[in-house]
């Protein structure tokens, strides 16, 4: 499962990183969303991976999950929706403004 | 416990909820209410900082939380001396947007209050996760205060600015997540406490968290090579914002200072020192661009975004050296630069207001009107920021150049520090007179056959003065009373050469 899931991070982070170096803003705001969602599973996966165990204190309970990154990234993905949402509306404005969806806002030649 | 700690943070963010309930007709409430915040900011910090003058560490588990697992706000020297500066910095800055920019479109109040929470919050705070938290707070405020009043070109810088802002907070994300994989905590103090006994084979990882978050600092701090968001931002972005946003590039300086110097700092087994190699080579060259841009700038607000940058570099050269003397020196120059690009902010705004179509393009124009007032503020301005005698600038400089002299990069330093100071005089020499000395022909006919006399705005009004005025004289009263503030700076920075006195202040309250 470790396997799979830092390749799954990789994959995230690599297309995050390609798309949000295009020029223009749609694939940015894809990309920058990618990243986001590289990143929040790589904060969740750093209190290591457990499986059927409550992050709460419980009697019965034998072993925990970390229930700090839980709250950590339950954080960071309301930060990072809010951050995408104006970074959409963003991209429209300088649609409208610019005429055009290029990042610099003019066309290659 | 003192509740006085969480007030900065407090503050601010409660005149922010109340300003959203004002009506936006409303402007003179929304003034009131934002100027009262302001100062009631400013005593607050001041009370901190004769608290904190003492040597005394204060610290604020909220909810009662005992330190490592709950989140602290922790106040000492260096904390409370640049929440001072803010405070300061903001009030000026306020008094100029209310000449018409925070009528240029809606919530202009509750972003400026807003962004003051966030900058209050991350000086404040103990906690790497809330400094994250903070930073994304003081940066939504500030992508909503860059952009206000619109424009195209504001449009195309924001874009950049968020953007570039957006990929940062991600980098931060990973940095932090590395470090509580590896070390299992969050809290500045007990990280500096857990590093040193991190095993071997996660050193490796502990660095990378470090050098990682060294990049994210470097990029709000306008770094090389991470500092081309900067002058386009803040030349195309209104004045009095312009003016608060060199307070943001010192947060990402704050931000290295404090976690190189606690995590990463000499206490820190095999992962200490990890950014000397980087800090002053990376500096040195961000001041030889900036001064390059400087020289090369078309624009007066373009041109002033670059002294931004070399003072960047200026400030991190006394970083890089990280000695007593020099981090002291550096802390001096730091609220100096601050309020002097502050005030060149402004006062290049008040002299394209007075220019007509030519605005700030450095290139004759029109007769400026009451250009003896306004040439000798400029006049002091461009000595502050070249750091001639006797101004303060210059009194940081030489306590930076003091510094370097036993350190192996003396030449360098030297070197680039004096050529650079003496680019920019060039530089502010002929800007000036540019814009006082030479009109265009064409606009002297104008002005002879009494046509036109200036733009709008030829009457000063009285808040223009204050503010420019205002931070000008801040320069100049650190100039008077240096010994004092001296004696501040090295005492801060004796205590952040000992980092136990921090540590112990967070983990032994409860």
């Amino acid at each position: 499962m470790e396997a799979l899931i830092a390749l799954l991070i990789g994959v995230l982070t690599m297309c995050g990183v390609y798309l949000s170096l295009r020029n223009r803003t749609f694939s940015v705001v894809l990309g920058l969303t990618f990243l986001s969602y590289a990143v929040n599973l790589f904060l969740f996966a750093m209190g290591r991976l457990t499986i059927g165990a409550p992050p709460i204190l419980d009697n019965s309970a034998t072993n925990y999950a970390d229930p700090l990154p839980q709250a950590l990234v339950l954080t960071a993905i309301v930060i990072s929706f809010a951050m995408t949402a104006y970074v959409i509306v963003l991209a429209l404005k300088s649609r409208a403004d610019l005429g055009n969806d290029h990042v610099d806002g003019k066309e290659d030649d | 416990m003192s509740h006085l700690i969480t007030s900065p943070v407090l503050i601010p963010l409660l005149a922010g909820i109340v300003l959203l309930m004002v009506r936006d007709q409303n402007i003179s409430a929304k003034r009131a209410i934002s100027i009262v915040s302001l100062l009631m900011q400013l005593a607050c910090a001041l009370l901190l900082l004769k608290t904190v003058g003492t040597g005394d560490i204060l610290t604020y588990a909220l909810g009662n939380w005992p330190a490592p697992y709950g989140i602290v706000l922790v106040a000492d020297r260096l904390a409370t001396w640049i929440l001072t500066i803010t405070a300061l910095l903001a009030i000026f800055a306020f008094t100029y947007a209310t000449l018409n920019t925070d009528r240029a479109g809606r919530h202009f109040h509750v972003l400026f209050q807003l962004q003051l929470f966030g900058l209050n919050g991350a000086f404040l705070t103990g906690d790497l996760f809330n400094l994250f938290v903070f930073f994304e707070i003081l940066l939504l405020a500030s992508y909503g205060l860059m952009l206000h009043g619109g424009g195209r070109l504001r449009t195309k810088a924001s874009l950049h600015f968020v953007v570039i802002n957006l990929a940062g907070s991600t980098v931060f994300l990973f940095a932090v997540g590395a470090l509580y994989g590896v070390v299992g905590t969050l809290n500045m103090a007990d990280l500096a406490q857990k590093i040193a006994n991190v095993p071997a084979e996660n050193v490796v990882l502990v660095k990378a968290a470090g050098l990682l978050l060294f990049s994210v600092f470097a990029l709000k701090a306008a770094l090389l090579p991470l500092y081309l968001w900067l002058p386009a931002g803040y030349a195309q972005t209104s004045a009095p914002v312009a003016a608060l946003f060199t307070i943001m590039t010192k947060v990402g300086a704050y931000s290295i200072l404090r976690v190189y110097s606690l995590i990463y700092g000499s206490n820190a087994g095999a992962s200490a020192h990890l950014i000397e190699r980087w800090l002053l080579p990376l500096a040195l060259a961000s001041l030889i661009v900036g001064v390059i841009g400087v020289l090369g700038s078309k624009h007066l607000r373009v041109q002033i975004a670059y002294l931004v940058v070399a003072s960047v570099g200026t400030l991190f050269v006394a970083f890089g050296i990280n000695s007593t003397q020099s981090i002291s020196a550096g802390l001096y120059y730091l609220p100096h630069t601050t309020f002097a690009s502050a005030a060149l902010f402004l006062l290049a705004d008040a002299i394209a207001n007075r220019r007509g179509a030519v605005a700030d393009k450095l290139d004759a124009g029109p007769v400026i009107a009451s250009p003896r007032l306004l040439g000798g503020i400029f006049l002091v301005l461009a000595m502050l920021v070249a750091g001639l005698p006797p101004f303060s600038g210059f009194l940081g400089k030489l306590m930076l150049l003091k510094s370097a002299v036993n350190h192996t990069a003396m030449p360098w330093v030297m070197g680039v520090v004096l050529v650079s100071g003496l680019l920019t005089m060039i530089a502010m020499a002929r800007t000036g007179s540019l814009l006082f000395y030479k009109a265009n022909a064409a606009y002297i006919e104008e002005l002879s056959s009494h046509k036109v006399r200036v733009a709008p705005f030829a009457k000063t009004d009285a808040r223009e003065l204050v503010s420019i005025i205002g931070l000008l004289s801040l320069c100049l009263m650190m100039t008077i009373w240096a010994e004092p503030i001296i004696v501040f700076t090295q005492a801060t920075a004796e205590q952040l050469f000992n980092p136990m006195q921090y540590i112990n202040a967070v983990l032994s309250q409860s």
